[in-house]
């Protein structure tokens, strides 16, 4: 395998910038921006360094590892701290750095008005280096040092206006979530390192075969779990709505276009433990099409545009899990919607964050309207995104969203038809509430407040939001020109035999763009001519009351788990007064008592001490001649 | 002379100087008390020394003289100085350690 000495730029140039950010203090206001700026750009450029370097080499030469040193050594048990650059990898990583620089770019301007911008670009520089090592570490022990990184990262910048004590929850409520999933990642480490002895890749792939049929279970489980809890992924999807309390940009880079599809990449990366799991791989698919169809209807309900941008990022990612737990047929195609919905998505959240901006911070889309007038710029880059997310042709949805349904569709009996039902379903919620999203933002009458004075935002702000609209313009068709992205990642899976086709691709492609228009239709039919109420309506179904609750989500976890914890706790807490500390106390009580009634004894006068030992000795001679007699 | 005698004076020797111990107030009879259970002491061992025809004993009671002269030097010292600061050589004056 290849070795390279430069892998290590890729991380540490971004984490010196969130050193030197965070350590320099106010002193860096004025510049500290353009440092973060700088510092991740550069990193995308190592990146592009690495891939040409990797185009000009063979496939099997194409992975590139760098020892960084020996971090854990116990016996025969040893782990480096290496990183290990690979097809998949630099997938990643040129997503991260260049989308993460376009976001930093955007912030720039997005939060010029912000005195905390510094501290702001520190907290994204961290996250890029976490993100980095998540893809880039060579073991899962060392991917799971990046996975707490980009949480801790993801925590710092939802709470990043923790003034606001709904939004200091929100980062803790995420933050608490997402323990849960760490929780399975350490476990599926443990399993790992009890059967198989290792926690490398490289070294489980080479153990896969001769290891037992359950414990791979466990560990896919487990990595299930961890996936679960980063991606926003049913069950521990309740998270990801209210890490929209975050600043714009970072729910843009964050919780749309990297961190939260971590758990698409740990599934893709771990596909030798899933192929030989089948168990596992099929909970795979069942949460994925859950969760497609869960953030679809959540979104369906939502007035705030970011909300129902972060429960569409739910049902996407839903999308590529159920995609990567179709086997070698599926994982590219999960990296490949997971490529294209980090530029259409990120592009519509920085959208999002642009209408914003030249709306006083108004997040209600209800109070949106007619703003294509005002904002061309945004209108036409989140339009490109749209047509991007919804799969019309030739956009980059079309490619990736499609050959995902059509895999789900040849995936086989009555799973193949249930899945692909499933996902044409999400294909067609998706497109009504994006639909819903577009009218009610940008066409129709205005509903604004009296103080709102709509505008284009700066060059800054629309710069990188063009970029990614030409990214979700054209990245679909790019990257499956010739099948290059399949191909490209091709040596990294099992090859897989050839699949029963039930469905032909056009056949697949008609039915999904046939759904698409039924729920664009319905969407204009509902909102287009229909004037729409500035104040969400209550004389809703039920239904709609539902969805707007999240799905009862909240409820559900709050019914469930936290009120059973808290009593649980307040249990402990009351048997740790009366019979823990009751002890302690106990204790100590006697001590007291027993010292009062001695202190009686020390008058202080020679003469009563020396009659009390007297009496003492007398005493002690009696009993041993009483003992020894 | 029987041997039992001599255990019967140190009895009544170190009974007195018991009993003066715990009931005069003077410092100085006190630690004439002391002086007089030691040498009661001494006579003990002394005695079982014969007993037993053996020199242990009368080994260990010159251990005991030396062990009460050594006092005696620190202890009256002691006493000294308490009287030279208070004016009184009563043990029930100098009770202050109960505080």
């Amino acid at each position: 395998m290849t070795t390279s000495n430069s892998l290590v730029y890729l991380i540490a140039l971004p984490l010196l910038g969130a050193a030197i950010l965070l350590l320099a203090g106010r002193r860096a206001d004025k510049w500290g921006h353009i440092l973060g700026t700088v510092m991740s750009g550069s990193s995308f450029a190592v990146g592009l360094y690495q891939l040409s370097q990797m185009l000009g080499r063979s496939n099997e030469a194409r992975p590139v590892t760098q020892k960084l040193f020996e971090w854990i050594s116990v016996g025969s048990f040893k782990v480096d701290a290496a990183l290990l650059l690979d097809q998949l990898s630099i997938c990643f990583v040129l997503l991260i750095t260049g989308v993460g620089t376009l976001i930093h770019v955007y912030s720039i301007s997005y939060m010029s008005h912000d005195h905390d911008r510094r501290r702001f670009f520190a907290y994204l520089n961290l996250f890029i280096a976490a993100m980095l090592l998540l893809v880039l570490g060579n073991s899962y022990l060392n991917l799971y040092v990046g996975w707490e990184g980009v949480g801790l990262a993801s925590y710092l910048l939802i709470g990043f206006w923790n003034q606001k004590p709904a939004y200091a929850t929100a980062s803790k409520k995420a933050f608490v979530m997402n323990r849960i999933g760490d929780m399975g990642l350490s476990f599926a480490i443990m399993i790992a390192f009890a059967t198989v002895g290792t926690v490398s890749f490289e070294g489980i792939k080479e153990h896969v075969h001769h290891t037992s049929t359950g414990a791979l279970t466990a560990i896919g489980i487990m990595l299930l779990v961890a996936a679960t809890g980063k991606s926003a992924q049913f069950p521990l999807q309740a998270w990801l709505g209210d890490a929209m309390a975050g600043p714009t940009p970072v729910s843009a880079l964050i919780h749309a276009a990297t961190m939260v599809t971590a758990g698409v990449y740990l599934i893709t990366r771990s596909n030798f433990i899933f192929d030989a799991a089948p168990t596992a791989q099929l909970l795979v698919v069942i949460i994925g099409a859950i969760t497609l169809l869960f953030g679809a209807l959540i979104g369906t309900a939502k007035d705030d545009i970011k909300k129902a941008l972060a429960a569409s990022t739910m049902s996407q990612i839903g999308y590529m899990i159920l995609g990567a737990g179709l086997g070698p047929v599926g994982y590219a195609f999960a990296i490949m919607h997971l490529l294209t919905h980090g530029f259409f998505k990120a592009g519509m959240f920085l959208g999002a964050g642009s209408v914003m901006h030249g709306m006083n911070d108004e997040v209600n889309m209800r109070k949106y309207g007619a703003l294509r007038k005002f904002m061309p710029i945004t209108f036409a880059t989140f339009g490109l995104g749209y047509l991007a997310i919804l799969g019309v042709p030739p956009f980059a949805g079309f490619y990736s969203k499609d050959m995902i349904i059509e895999t789900a569709f040849n995936s086989g009996g009555t799973k193949g038809i249930i899945l692909g039902s499933v996902t044409l379903l999400g294909a067609g919620i998706t497109a009504f509430y994006m639909t819903r999203v577009m009218i009610l933002t940008f066409t129709g009458k205005s509903r604004w407040d009296e103080e709102a004075h709509p505008h284009e935002s700066p060059l800054l702000m629309w710069l990188p939001m063009a970029v990614l609209a030409i990214g979700s313009v054209s990245s679909g068709f790019l990257l499956s020109r010739g099948d290059a992205l399949v191909n490209w990642l091709a040596p990294l899976f099992q090859e897989h035999g050839e699949h029963s086709e039930l469905l032909k691709p056009i056949v697949v492609s008609g039915l999904a763009l046939a759904m698409v228009a039924i729920g664009v239709a319905i969407a204009f039919l509902k909102y287009s001519r229909q004037e729409v109420a500035s104040v969400a309506p209550e004389d809703v179904s039920v239904f709609t009351k539902i969805a707007r609750q999240d799905l009862m989500q909240d409820r559900f976890n709050e019914a469930v788990f936290m009120r059973p914890g808290q009593q649980l706790t307040q249990v402990l807490v009351k048997t740790d007064e009366a019979v823990i500390d009751g002890a302690v106390r106990g204790v100590g009580h006697m001590a007291m008592g027993s010292g009062s009634l001695l202190r009686g004894v020390q008058s202080g006068f020679v003469r009563s001490y020396a009659a009390l030992i007297l009496v003492g000795a007398v005493l002690l001679i009696a009993a041993i001649w009483v003992v020894t007699n | 002379m029987d041997a039992a005698n001599y255990l019967y004076l140190s009895v009544l020797l170190f009974t007195i100087g018991a009993v003066g111990v715990v009931v005069r107030r003077n410092a100085i009879v006190v630690f004439m008390c002391i002086e007089l259970m030691l040498n009661a002491a001494n006579l003990a061992f002394v005695t079982f020394s014969r007993i037993n025809g053996d020199l242990n004993g009368q080994v260990v009671a010159f251990f005991t003289m030396v062990v009460a002269a050594c006092e005696v030097v620190v202890g009256l010292a002691i006493i000294v100085t308490i009287y030279r600061s208070r004016r009184s050589a009563s043990v029930d004056d100098a009770s202050l350690l109960k505080r």
